[in-house]
């Protein structure tokens, strides 16, 4: 029977090939390959997929309708819930969420939820997307401040409710993470910019270069008549290991190092103005997606040698398993329990060598993972040009240090009620990694869903 | 889009924008930058804010040419606009009335010296002030900064107008007593100035501009040591404690893209002529 058939394969552009281009390394299923995937559904009577998707979009429905190629009905159905299926189809972790549901996935693979995600918003902006309907408008007046995956999701479920919702970006472009962050080859711009385009066609108006709690602070925005505010200004500060020779030329953050490569194009340089410097020799320390993304990079920036240093084992490691896979299959060196110590540098402040300490691993710690211990005597140097640190971000200060009555944890992310985003100031709604420290562009959207509910809630009781 | 309301052009590599933006000309303080790109392929830089006009919604901005992005800014004209205009960034200076200030600015940053100088005038304080160019024909700002201060020093580094070098400040500094100093201009000359004043114990306040790309927290390109921690310049400066920052360190990361903007600027300066 057909379920017990493999899920079928999306083409890649094979790791030879693939280092030397920025490229989309996946390049999606076809028309036939979606469809034979969407087969494999079994339609479950009581569908668990649906349980695993934090913004709760009908999969059996989509699936199926994809199944009878009716495929701009399957993107109607799918945007219904979500507003940016390109973005979630190419970087949700569908392998903890939806997939991991999929009662396929007891004895065998389950379906590919993800890949036909992205083929039907592929297939609509290869057709032409229909637009929505303008809605009847409440008067409502709703700031939304950034626009990444959490207020581009507040913006849009807003707006289609008939909400007048203005979003203000403070860099130049709107998608926040996904534009300075997850690389080109994951995740192109073009399809990033299309969907802000969806979002804006429902008539959310972006401001752009307008930074929040600098040009104007939260309490002016509700002086200047809005009736709620969202914060989703994302987890933006990078985090240091505070080591000796950090501050050497060629130690970057991957937030550095990334905003350079995806949001000013360096790897374009000069045709792009902004430019960036990678060695023949590079060590990404840290191992979450952020970090595979750097050293990914970085091999297509024209490094000949790439590592990833990283204090604990494969198992710890948070990258998503495609990710760390593709990392491998590119030739990617994983220097596992392994934990840098200081940078050296040269006479004239260039880096050269890493300091290492090899590690082993421990008792579970706080956070259930067992705690890397350093290993006495085993220090031992790695001859690097670029350090690239991808150990975390924090919340970006500036709205919490300038929003009076707004209250923060000690890692300056902003409490919230967690149902509806609902802060300690009325009006005042927060969601995303400004929240939840750093975390996936879908719990991201989860927590702008639940905000943009409580928000229109609050202001038709408002009234 | 933010148009240029005014061009003047105050020495052959120097020119003056007065840039309209209403809402940063409302919250724009002395000591604060913008960040600005001039096309979709741009770069983004900070420039220091010289002035700021509220009720005629337009900023000040003072910059010489030092690389593509500045090249292509100073061509614009009066009336174009510029692409991305973003502020005001990072922490105003503390004004309030110290007694007896020594404000020491250099080259371009004048323009931005002004600003801070009007303002702690305005708070109280007698100013001292010291404007300095490389010659003669670099000096801006003179007659603007006479008009907010008690006391005008000029400098040279070649000696065609004012003293020569900054040497003239050790007596200064020796026979006054200032309560404050403020300096701001090339990196060389403020690590000078805090050097000179750090056996007075003077508080010295500088105003750091190292690489930035974003200038709101996120990238960490303009780090500097500060007491032995490393701060970032665009949100916890850019002015500091000139007396704990590690200038050799600045100067050093400062030049590290240095190869790169010469092959921008020669390919730039190439197309144009």
């Amino acid at each position: 029977m057909a379920a017990g058939k493999p899920q079928v394969e999306m083409p890649k552009q094979p790791p030879e090939e693939r280092i030397h281009n920025f490229d989309e390394v996946a390049q999606g299923y076809t028309e036939d390959m979606a469809v034979g995937e969407a087969l494999r559904c079994l339609a479950c009577p009581n569908p668990q997929c649906v349980k695993g998707c934090p913004v709760d979009i009908d999969i059996p429905a989509f699936v199926k309708l994809v199944k009878e190629k009716k495929f701009n009905e399957a993107i109607r159905k799918i945007k219904e819930k979500n507003a940016l299926p390109a973005i979630c189809g190419r970087v949700c972790p569908q392998e903890n969420q939806c997939q991991k549901l999929c009662v396929l996935g007891i004895r065998g693979e389950p379906i590919a939820i993800g890949r036909i995600e992205r083929f039907a918003a592929d297939w609509e902006m290869e057709h032409g997307a229909d637009n929505p309907n303008p809605p009847e408008k409440t008067g409502g007046r709703v700031a939304v401040v950034g626009a990444g995956p959490a207020g581009l999701t507040v913006a849009a479920e807003l707006a289609k409710l008939g909400h007048e919702v203005e979003m203000f970006e403070a860099l130049h472009t709107a998608g926040g993470v996904l534009m300075y962050g997850i690389p080109q080859f994951r995740l192109p711009k073009e399809i990033v910019q299309a969907e802000v385009g969806y979002v804006k066609s429902f008539g959310v108006e972006l401001h752009l270069n307008a930074m929040i709690g600098k040009l104007h602070t939260v309490s002016e925005l509700f002086a200047d008549g809005f009736d709620a505010v969202f914060i989703g200004s994302g987890a933006g500060l990078p985090r240091f290991l505070h080591l000796p020779g950090e501050n050497l030329k060629g130690v970057y953050s991957a937030n550095e190092f990334l905003i350079r490569t995806n949001l000013m194009k360096a790897y374009r340089f000069p045709e792009y103005d902004t430019p960036i410097t990678v060695g023949d020799v590079v060590a990404v320390i840290g191992a979450g997606n952020v970090a595979m993304d750097s050293a990914r990079s970085a091999l297509r920036l024209g490094a000949k040698k790439v590592y990833i240093i990283y204090r604990r084992s494969r198992e710890e490691m948070p990258a998503r398993h495609e990710e760390a896979e593709n990392a491998e299959e590119e030739g990617i060196d994983f220097r596992l329990l392994t934990n840098p110590v200081r940078f050296i540098g040269d006479d004239r402040g260039y880096m050269r060598q890493v300091e290492c300490i090899r590690m082993s691993l421990g008792e579970p710690d706080d956070s259930g993972r067992r705690r890397p211990i350093p290993i006495e005597d085993s220090e031992f140097r790695i001859d690097v040009d670029t350090v690239v640190i991808a150990i975390g971000q924090t919340p970006n200060p500036i709205i919490q240090q300038t929003t009076e009555g707004l209250d923060t944890t000690r890692w300056n992310t902003i409490v919230v009620d967690e149902e509806t985003g609902r802060t300690s100031i009325e009006g005042v709604y927060a969601g995303g990694d400004v929240v939840s420290g750093t975390a996936t562009v879908i719990s991201a959207m989860g927590a702008g869903k639940k905000a943009a509910k409580a928000i229109h809630e609050y202001i038709m009781k408002k009234g | 889009m933010y148009r240029i309301k005014t061009k003047r052009t105050l020495t052959p590599n120097v020119k003056l924008f007065e840039v309209e933006a209403p809402d940063i000309a409302r919250k724009a303080k002395p000591g604060q930058f913008v960040i600005l790109r001039v096309h979709e392929k741009g770069e983004r830089i900070p420039i220091t804010i010289a002035d700021a006009d509220a009720d005629g919604g337009a900023v000040t901005i003072v910059f010489a040419k030092v690389g593509k992005t500045s090249l292509l800014l100073g061509e614009l004209e009066e009336g174009e606009e510029i692409l991305d205009f973003l502020g005001p960034l990072g922490n105003p200076i503390d004004v309030e009335d110290y007694g007896t200030i020594l404000l020491v600015g250099g080259g371009v940053m004048v323009g931005a010296l002004y600003y801070q100088a009007r303002a702690l005038r305005e708070a109280g304080n007698e100013v001292v002030a010291v404007v300095g160019a490389r010659s003669s024909d670099h000096l801006i700002y003179v007659d603007e900064m006479k008009d907010v201060s008690d006391e005008l020093h000029v400098a040279t580094d070649d000696g065609s107008e004012g003293y020569e070098g900054l040497d003239f400040l050790r007596d200064l500094l020796s026979e006054r007593k200032f309560d404050r100093v403020f300096t701001i201009g090339p990196t060389s000359l403020q690590k000078e100035v805090s050097e000179m004043t750090r056996p007075y114990g003077i508080p010295t306040t500088v105003n750091l501009f190292p690489v930035m790309v974003d200038g709101m927290g996120m990238c960490g390109a303009c780090r500097v040591t500060v007491g032995g921690e490393t701060k970032f310049a665009c949100v916890d400066g850019p002015d500091f404690d000139g007396h704990k920052v590690d200038f050799d360190e600045l100067i050093s990361r400062m030049r590290y893209y240095n190869p790169q903007e010469k092959i921008a600027m020669v390919l730039c300066e190439g197309e144009g002529s």
